[in-house]
């Protein structure tokens, strides 16, 4: 381990301190094991901000047990009707690109879930018949352990937009603290629009997954995307052991930096079943995270 | 005819490595339907001919006709998702931000601005080793609409599942509760949860089944792993008994499942052991706890 006290002072290229951010392709391969432990040791040279943007199934807070600090609802806005104003011109169904606003005879329709909160509607209605009000998609809650500052983003159950919450998310980790503090972002599992949302203002993106066929095929989706978004990324490999070499071999034909490898351990399994933060609980798993932290130093991610 | 969905909320639990096992036991009797659109897996396991494939459109991005663009900024002051760009005067979409509403394109007053149909992935037709047929996806990279996806896919299995009247149709979902995992339960007839007997496993499991409980689906469970932590496996077998959730069945913890994977094997090819019991019998009861919905 670096004898420096700080390892977080790292700065790209704009200047800012560093972002970096945890995602997958396949789901339950370690994000959130890797983004738990990597902000705890961190955290013991430098304060570090960890924001949980897995907002579908959010499982940071199971190992970073910190004081709640504060906690609060996150909106979005839509369109609601008003039948006094409305002529029933339809122009809002016309406009909608989303199926969002439908007129029915002599009823306007709003579909909460299908509205992406783009005002269109709205701002386009000729007798301002449907102003927007907010709508509750979620919250934020804020807690502290020492110098870890956790943001966890937590959707609620059958809202279906993950992206609005996501964001907002990820402005609170920016504002709400000062500027120059490490930022780790837990992603959600996937390829698709979450993952871009969580994921694309990082400066550094770190992929990890299994050394199984479902793991392999699932990373080079995600190394698609990372490429696709111009990103910097290196690559964990968990449960290490299990499955075979080709996710290593991968790597190396595709020049993608390896910055790790967890051992698999049943017991592992067994103290993430009960939220114990496996750097604690496993000196394997310690000396594992240790290695990517100074992989990740080697590549300036850290200082 | 009915349709089983396997979810899980929280990844990695074995959805996928069960919901194979699941189709080699219901065999030509079954439509597989891999709807975990942006990681789907089961074709490793299944062996899809990929014989018929088809490109997938939906949703539209804004596109700006510079020839025709008059630099008003009325675009940029409406746009929501900050996705219009503007350098030294020149006004451009950033293709990752727009949403796709067509707000500027409505207003834009020199009718510069086109709305473009996105290509967001394809689909396939497929025949798979069980002798049945498949229908799975690839979402295009970072694309939105994964929903969108995963309703056509569910669609066109349904389609085939009339028309050569099987009895089932088996989809595999993704992980989360939002819209991919929406689109997979509608219509469902049956829920199949798999979950794990640890904390994230067991606090997912319980998000997924409120989300159950909204469609009005009834829903059985899976606990695999069941032993890496007994008391959790517990609690969850009570949660399932309070709510009405069937309990299906419960697995040991077993690396042979990625022994097998790495051959592109499900577990019953692979091994004779108590696993390959364990699903059968689950198996068996799935098609019990249907027959009578």
């Amino acid at each position: 381990m670096a004898t420096t006290s700080k390892y977080s002072n790292a700065q790209n290229r704009s200047g800012e301190y560093m972002k970096i951010a945890i995602a997958s392709g396949k789901g339950g391969t370690g994000k959130t094991t890797l983004a738990t432990n990597l902000a705890h040791l961190l955290s013991q040279k430098c304060p570090v901000i960890l924001a949980d943007l897995d907002v579908e199934e959010p499982n940071s807070g199971f190992f970073i047990k910190g004081k709640k600090i504060q906690e609060k609802k996150v909106f979005r806005m839509i369109p609601n009707w008003d039948k006094e104003k409305c002529v029933l011109c339809g122009n809002c169904q016309r406009v909608c690109k989303f199926n969002a606003v439908i007129k029915l005879w002599e009823e306007v329709l709003v579909f909460n879930q299908l509205c992406h909160s783009c005002y269109a509607c709205s701002e386009l209605c000729p007798q301002n018949a449907l102003p927007m009000k907010s709508y509750e998609v979620g919250k934020i809650t804020e807690f502290e352990q020492n110098n870890l500052h956790f943001v966890e983003g937590k959707l609620n159950v059958g809202e279906e937009q993950a992206v609005p919450l996501i964001k907002e998310t990820i402005n609170f980790s920016e504002h709400n603290y000062p500027s120059d503090i490490l930022r780790i972002f837990d992603a959600p599992p996937g390829t698709s629009c979450p993952v871009i949302e969580a994921t694309k203002d990082a400066d550094y993106i770190i992929l990890i997954t299994e050394p199984t066929p479902f793991g392999l095929h699932d990373m080079k989706l995600a190394v698609e995307v990372m490429r696709e978004l111009k990103k910097d990324f290196g690559v964990v490999i968990n449960r290490y052991g299990i499955g075979n070499d080709d996710a290593i071999q991968y790597c190396e034909d595709e020049k993608i930096p390896l910055l790790g490898k967890i051992p698999n351990m049943k017991k592992a399994t067994e103290a993430y079943a009960k939220g114990e933060l496996l750097s604690q609980a496993l000196p394997e798993i310690r000396n594992a995270i240790e290695v990517i932290i100074k992989n990740l130093q080697v590549r300036e991610v850290l200082l | 005819m009915k349709e089983i969905v396997v979810i899980s909320g929280k990844g990695g639990t074995g959805k996928t490595s069960i919901t194979a096992a699941f189709a080699m036991l219901a065999g030509t009797n079954a439509v597989i339907s891999d709807c975990d659109v942006d990681a789907a897996d089961m074709h490793l396991l299944l062996q899809p001919d990929f014989a018929r494939s088809e490109d997938f459109y939906s949703g539209f991005k804004a596109e700006i006709n510079q020839e025709l663009c008059t630099k008003c900024g009325k675009c940029k002051q409406v746009c929501r998702f900050d996705a219009v760009h503007e350098i030294d005067n020149l006004y451009s979409i950033i293709n990752l931000d727009c949403e796709g509403c067509g707000y500027c394109a409505e207003i834009c007053p020199a009718k510069a601005i086109q709305m473009v149909e996105q290509n967001v992935g394809k689909w396939y037709i497929s025949k798979i080793k069980t002798g049945t047929q498949m229908v799975h996806a690839k979402l295009g990279i970072g694309a939105d609409n994964s929903g969108k996806l995963v309703a056509k896919v569910k669609k066109e299995a349904k389609n085939i599942a009339q028309e050569s009247s099987k009895d089932f149709i088996l989809v595999d979902g993704s992980p989360g509760i939002g819209c991919p995992v929406v689109s997979s339960l509608s219509g469902a007839d049956y829920v199949i949860i798999v979950t794990e007997p640890t904390l994230p496993g067991f606090h997912d499991m319980k998000r997924v089944f409120e989300l159950i409980q909204n469609f009005h689906l009834s829903a059985g469970c899976i606990i695999n792993k069941h032993d890496v932590n007994t008391e959790i496996s517990e609690k969850i077998i009570e949660f399932c008994t309070t709510n009405k959730i069937d309990i299906i069945s419960k697995l040991p913890y077993d690396e042979t499942f990625t022994a097998a994977m790495t051959q592109g094997k499900t577990i019953l090819e692979f091994d004779d052991g108590e696993v390959k019991k364990i699903l059968e019998h689950s198996w068996k009861k799935i098609l019990l706890l249907t027959d009578h919905r």
